[in-house]
């Protein structure tokens, strides 16, 4: 899942300053899983928002309005109503960054805020605790690395590590990162392959990565 | 073209090769690498030019490189694969030749996160081993990784390094040998404080057969103060520094520990000259640079042999 966070107090607060009419939408997707920006975060944070600007002498309303998905246009439409009603001055998404960029396709003339800092696609690693574990480099080589990502989880995404500042199994960037080069030796070493890291992988084509600029995956069995 | 280098010279007459490294400067006062160069000139068989060291800006190492050969010191031009991708490090390496520049070390390079400026969006398009075999296909096959044929018929002599000090021998031990496998000619490793530890990792490549292909250059260090160490330890990934080295430096008084630690670097370097499998030593003083000379003399290592 996409993995996101609040974005701090103080910056919301500098964002909204001087729109006193705003929308907040949530999202049911991964920001309700990773308690990021569904309906109940949409309530605390505009709840939150209200009595910070209230203090400043500056009060404010805030709707509230939870969506099934921010990354269907489809969904998007369901605010129309109530956007074409209420006249807002900005709308502030609580998805990750899709969410409001299809709001700011979808309303021409509304300010679009993110509420959230959009992190990495990643899993649960222990309540409250999220990891990364794709860079969606668009070519997938996993197979030969035991199964685990050096592209992600290298910080200098190797394909041919460990590099010399892998001393004691963690990582040169931060002593409470694992190395996951050493991982990819436990691994190896159980599956019986440790000689597979003798191979050398060649220069991996980036062409399929965000270097060659947004990609669109296409299924012409799909397309209408 | 296979270089010819004073250093590939060296090492291929099994003669026990002394190279040692500078920092370029942090600006463009450059007199100081004059100075240190003139110092160089006999004592040592190339100079190392490190490549924005520890991921910290200083001047680009090809032009210290230019300096030093116009100087007429040869030069092992480091090449970091952080900062560069495939295309600026292909076009760098085609200007070092141009240049006459042969000795080329490639280095994936410290992370930027340990650096001064931290804040860098990091690039690692390529990492060390690939980059290995990339000079190696443009020296002895005249293409660049694209397969697209290029002028000219550069001769490189092509280093890399390893880190003796790691828990996982087995583990990178594997690489050294894909490095070797990739093209790398001569390793360089870090500096020798614990010759324990790197007596263990030399046997593992002795077995390995690694030793017989490619010459081992053994670091060593000069340690200006134990606050210097200290700091050492720290700020340079995968540098060891055992406890007892720091506690040597620390028992003589402030002025006395440059001394001492040139003292800690000959006797280091004389145990290396007579433990088999090590092909030559690689001096560090870091902060002292001017002190190199001092020391490959009390190390007894002049003259430096004429191979030209």
């Amino acid at each position: 899942m996409i993995i996101a966070e609040h974005k701090p107090m103080k910056e919301l607060l500098a964002m909204i300053e001087g729109f006193n009419n705003i929308l907040m939408v949530g999202c049911k997707g991964c920001v309700t899983v990773c308690n990021a920006g569904g309906s109940k975060e949409v309530a605390i944070l505009s709840a939150a928002l209200r009595i910070a600007r209230r203090r400043q002498d500056k009060p404010v309303t805030i709707d509230e309005f939870t969506l099934d998905r921010q990354c269907e246009p489809e969904f998007i439409s369901w605010l129309d109503e109530q956007v074409k009603k209420k006249k807002y001055d900005a709308i502030m998404s609580l998805a990750c960054s899709i969410g409001p960029q299809y709001i700011a396709e979808a309303f021409e003339t509304v300010v679009v805020l993110p509420g959230l800092n959009t992190g990495f696609m990643g899993g649960t690693i222990e309540h409250g605790i999220w990891g990364e574990f794709c860079a969606g480099c668009g070519d997938c080589v996993i197979q030969d690395f035991g199964g685990l990502c050096p592209i992600t989880r290298c910080a200098k995404g190797l394909l041919n590590g460990p590099c010399s500042g892998s001393v004691d199994g963690k990582c040169e960037v931060n002593k409470d990162m694992d190395c996951i080069w050493e991982l990819i030796y436990e691994r190896m070493k159980n599956l019986g392959q440790v000689d597979r890291l003798a191979e050398m992988i060649g220069a991996k084509d980036w062409s399929t990565s965000l270097s060659g600029g947004p990609r669109k995956i296409i299924r012409e069995d799909l397309t209408l | 073209m296979k270089a010819e280098t004073n250093l590939q010279k060296i090492l291929a007459r099994g003669t026990f090769a002394v190279t040692c490294e500078i920092n370029p400067p942090r600006g463009t006062k450059v007199d100081a690498v004059r100075e240190n160069a003139a110092g160089f000139k006999g004592k040592v068989d190339a100079v190392n030019v490190s490549d924005n060291a520890t991921a910290s800006v200083r001047m680009s190492s090809w032009a210290v490189s230019k300096i030093l050969l116009d100087a007429g010191i040869e030069p092992v031009l480091h090449m970091v694969t952080r900062d560069r991708n495939r295309i600026a490090l292909q076009s760098d390496l085609l200007g070092a030749s141009a240049l006459g520049i042969q000795n080329v070390l490639c280095l994936t390079g410290d992370h930027p996160a340990r650096g001064d400026h931290p804040e860098a969006k990091k690039v690692f398009d390529l990492d060390a081993v690939q980059w290995i075999a990339a000079v190696k296909q443009i020296r002895d096959q005249g293409t660049l990784m694209n397969g697209e044929k290029i002028s000219g018929d550069p001769g490189f002599f092509i280093g890399a390094v390893a880190n003796p000090f790691v828990r996982s021998l087995e583990l990178h031990i594997l690489r050294l040998q894909k490095k070797i496998v990739a093209g790398a000619e001569f390793i360089q490793t870090q500096p020798v404080l614990d010759m324990e530890h790197f007596k263990a990792w030399l046997n593992q490549a002795i077995a390995e057969g690694l030793t017989d292909r490619c010459p081992i250059i053994a670091g060593v260090i000069a340690l200006k103060s134990a606050a210097i160490a200290e700091d050492l330890r720290h700020s340079v990934p995968g540098m060891m520094i055992p406890d007892s080295v720091i506690e040597r430096l620390s028992a003589v008084p402030e002025d006395q520990q440059l001394d001492e630690g040139i003292k800690m670097c000959v006797e280091k370097i004389q145990t290396l000259r007579e433990t088999g499998g090590v092909g030559g030593v690689h001096i560090r003083a870091p902060g002292c640079e001017e002190k190199l000379p001092e020391i490959v003399e009390k190390a007894g290592l002049l003259p430096r042999p004429d191979v030209s």
